[in-house]
């Protein structure tokens, strides 16, 4: 553990100093009534966040078309002598590379790794990360200073003075690099108690990057998207660390033992724009394989390539297929998420996030995961966390509609608030039953107006939560920023969020059983609304069937009684 | 008239019986699983052994009702209720005072007025319902997009589920009456031999002992 990591004591005036983690400690104790966390795990102080995200990653050779000629590529990047630096900066590569790739950074500077913005075409709602509020870590809305890590973009310090028209900002590398060794840090430092964040890091060898670009593999969108949420699948429950080199049993298209896709085979796309965002599901895809010979469509369903009828032509293959339309792909391939060894997070509270030890922020670790590794579950910048591995999905009926609460929303803390609610109906015919990861969080709100609100994590300066833990002047400032109304008041709100599992698919052999759903108490025992042999049936016509057949048991045997006992009677006369 | 061994059950007939006994048991077996009942097989394994045991079953029914038909035995069945009180009468009152079983089998007539309405029952109404909405059933992939939906398969599985209920009523009733009259075995084997007890007229003895020596001992 670093011994470098910040004081508050030392950095503020003493007054706040000391009265901030006490005023952290109390607003736990008064929420949660004053637990404080078990200490059977290893705690360690300081901030130390989001390294997983710039260290060296295992670089695949995985197969990025089905192009039989995939291999046959025109151009050697490493002979180009556009291409032979030597490069200083992120920016010169991007510049060497337009002076080709003459319309990439256009159509680059469209897309959503860019905008970090999307308008939902279904819905009229305004997404991407510039804009929402999730159930994580909440907001990159004025804390893109360190989000930004994963913006596929150069300095992007913060969100409204960044200009998105500048094509040299535009990050090639990070998807496009095949050396395994190409990082990106938080565009801005933070507080200084995230100091260790920047430390011991390798100078990037921007020429040796350029030269090796390639089609995206596992690596370079695993970077991000496989720690979405502050860690190791953290987020999405069925994107983590396990997919650089998944065995067969984990995910069957990306292992190398099976398919050895990467994510942009069936991410499939052209012109920098691709298939497959969460923000815009297909949830039922009728046209297949769109034949004749329309493979690889430019969307990213399971349908795409295995067609709608994709079981074989027997009995139960018939059986099988017959449930396509009702049932997503996923529901029955994807027996449990978080599989191959790592965890994903199921619960976070935010209310004991701000406890300190000797004045200072720390973390604990709580849970071995099954690949060995010990995660956190307590970060005082954060708050607790439950991991769960090998977990059965929640199932609803979903027709790719997605409805987000967004930040200017008002609801009822009464109850939980849905971060994003699903759309679909058993009476919808686009419905079709899916599996997801539930996140639950216990998060800051704003109590006068109920809104959920925008948190200022990330900074150096006196707000910042993640250094001052103060959730009061955190939000203060983050709603101010983003010109927000903010009563002034916060409490916690319950929340739920959505994650459909479309990755981790297993291998046949592992699919699900018919009586995983039809059972009383199977799987799908929470979906009301619709008939399920196995699982339904009518109480009264079953008691009546039950007496019914007791009755004429009892009858016959009454009379066979009689029977017996009338002719004893006329024996013995 | 007088009484005799005739082969009143001839093969196909005993064929039939039993192998639909058999299938009905299984079906009854399978059915009672996959309606949540008992576990004693997967869910995947009871519903094929219920969709298989059922297809057999009506192969059989195809060609029982062929047979029906092309042999006349459907006169076995008509309804009368010429005898059908003494009948009724018998079983609820008379067996209790020792009497014997008012009706006599006929050459044309090998159930009593009870047994012969019962049968018509379950051959003209019961077995049908089992059949359709089973078949409703089975086919639900083929119309749950048309005008009929979900909320249709749950009317039909209310059915399919009703109907077997009454079925396994059915079947308490038709074992317990074996044990009626003479003895169990009795009952049991002409549907085992072929041979029966049959009230023949002259007429119809000297025809058998004529032309159909075999029938009759």
């Amino acid at each position: 553990m670093s011994r470098k990591s910040f004081r508050f004591v030392s950095r503020w005036p003493l007054s706040f100093g000391s009265a901030a983690p006490l005023i952290g400690l109390l607003l736990a104790g008064l929420v949660n009534g004053a637990e404080l966390p078990s200490i059977d795990g290893k705690i360690e102080t300081g901030i130390k966040e989001y390294t997983e995200l710039s260290r060296e990653r295992p670089v695949d050779k995985s197969v990025t078309s089905l192009d039989p000629h995939k291999d046959k590529s025109t151009t050697d990047h490493s002979k180009l002598k556009e291409l032979q630096g030597p490069f200083k900066s992120g920016p010169e590569v991007t510049k060497a590379c337009l002076g080709c790739h003459n319309k990439a950074g256009d159509q680059f500077i469209h897309n959503k790794h860019w905008t970090w913005s999307y308008t939902n075409p279904k819905t009229g709602q305004h997404l991407g990360k510039s804009v929402l509020v999730n159930n994580f870590c909440t907001n990159a809305r004025g804390n893109t200073g360190m989000c930004a890590q994963c913006h596929a973009g150069y300095g992007m310090k913060d969100y409204d003075s960044y200009d998105f028209n500048n094509q040299e900002n535009i990050d090639c590398l990070v998807c496009h690099d095949s050396t395994g060794k190409y990082y990106k840090l938080p565009p801005t430092r933070g507080n200084k108690a995230c100091a260790v964040l920047f430390e011991g890091q390798p100078p990037i060898d921007f020429t040796a990057s350029a030269q090796s670009v390639t089609l995206p593999g596992r690596n370079n969108c695993g970077a991000c998207h496989f720690f979405g949420g502050g860690g190791d699948n953290v987020k999405h429950g069925d994107l983590s660390s396990a997919l650089f080199h998944p065995s067969r049993d984990v995910d069957v298209h990306m292992s190398e033992d099976g398919e050895n896709f990467a994510c942009v085979v069936c991410h499939v796309g052209e012109g920098h724009e691709w298939a497959g965002s969460r923000y815009n599901m297909l949830a039922k895809d009728e046209k297949g394989t769109g034949k004749p010979g329309g493979m690889p469509r430019q969307t990213a369903t399971c349908e795409s390539c295995h067609g709608n009828t994709p079981h074989p032509n027997n009995l139960m293959g018939v059986k099988l297929n017959d449930h396509t339309d009702r049932v997503a792909c996923e529901t029955c391939h994807i027996p449990a998420m978080a599989r191959g060894g790592v965890a994903t997070k199921v619960d976070w509270d935010w209310r004991t996030a701000g406890r300190t030890r000797n004045g200072e922020g720390y973390r604990e670790e709580g849970y071995i995961q099954g690949n060995g590794e010990a995660r956190h579950t307590y970060k005082s910048i954060k708050g607790s966390f439950k991991y769960a591995e090998n977990l059965k999905p929640i199932y609803r009926w979903f027709n790719g509609t997605v409805r987000y609460t967004e930040v200017t929303d008002h609801f009822d803390p009464g109850k939980p608030v849905e971060i994003n609610h699903l759309e679909g109906s058993p009476n919808d015919p686009d419905s079709r039953i899916w599996p997801f990861k539930r996140m639950h969080t216990w998060q800051p709100y704003d109590k006068g107006n109920n809104t959920l609100v925008y948190m200022h994590l990330w900074g150096d300066d006196e707000d910042a939560f993640w250094g001052n833990y103060d959730f009061a002047r955190a939000i203060k400032r983050g709603m101010a920023e983003a010109k927000l109304p903010y009563s002034g008041e916060y409490g916690f709100v319950e929340t739920y969020s959505y994650w459909p599992q479309n990755h981790m698919v297993a291998p046949k052999e592992q699919a699900l059983q018919c009586q995983e759903c039809h059972a009383k108490n199977g799987r799908l025992a929470d979906l009301k609304g619709f008939y399920m042999p196995g699982r339904d049936s009518n109480k009264w016509l079953d008691i009546g069937g039950i007496l019914l057949v007791l009755a004429t048991l009892g009858g016959v045997l009454l009379h066979g009684l009689i029977r017996i006992l009338s002719s004893r009677s006329r024996r013995t006369h | 008239m007088a009484i005799h061994e005739v082969k009143i059950f001839n093969g196909f007939e005993r064929f039939w019986h039993w192998t639909q006994a058999a299938l009905i048991f299984i079906l009854l077996f399978s059915g009672t699983g996959v309606h949540g009942f008992h576990h004693l097989l997967d869910f995947e394994q009871l519903v094929w052994t219920h969709v298989i045991a059922a297809i057999g079953l009506m192969v059989l029914w195809v060609f029982a009702i062929f047979w029906h038909l092309t042999t006349g035995n459907w006169r076995h069945y008509m309804p009368t209720t010429n005898g059908l009180f003494r009948v009724a009468r018998y079983y609820a009152w008379d067996i209790f005072k020792g009497e014997d079983h008012p009706y006599r089998k006929h050459f044309w007539r090998k159930h009593n007025p009870l047994q012969a309405i019962s049968y018509l029952g379950l051959k003209v109404f019961l077995f049908p319902l089992l059949w359709l909405s089973g078949l409703a059933h089975l086919s639900y992939g083929l119309w749950q997009n048309g005008p009929l939906t979900n909320s249709t398969l749950e009317w039909v599985a209310l059915v399919h589920t009703g109907a077997a209920f009454v079925m396994a009523a059915f079947i308490i009733i038709h074992i317990y009456l074996l044990t009626t009259g003479h003895s169990f075995i009795d009952h049991l084997k002409p549907m085992i031999t072929g041979f029966d007890e049959v009230d023949l007229d002259p007429e119809e003895e000297a025809y058998l002992r004529k032309d159909e020596p075999w029938r009759i001992k």
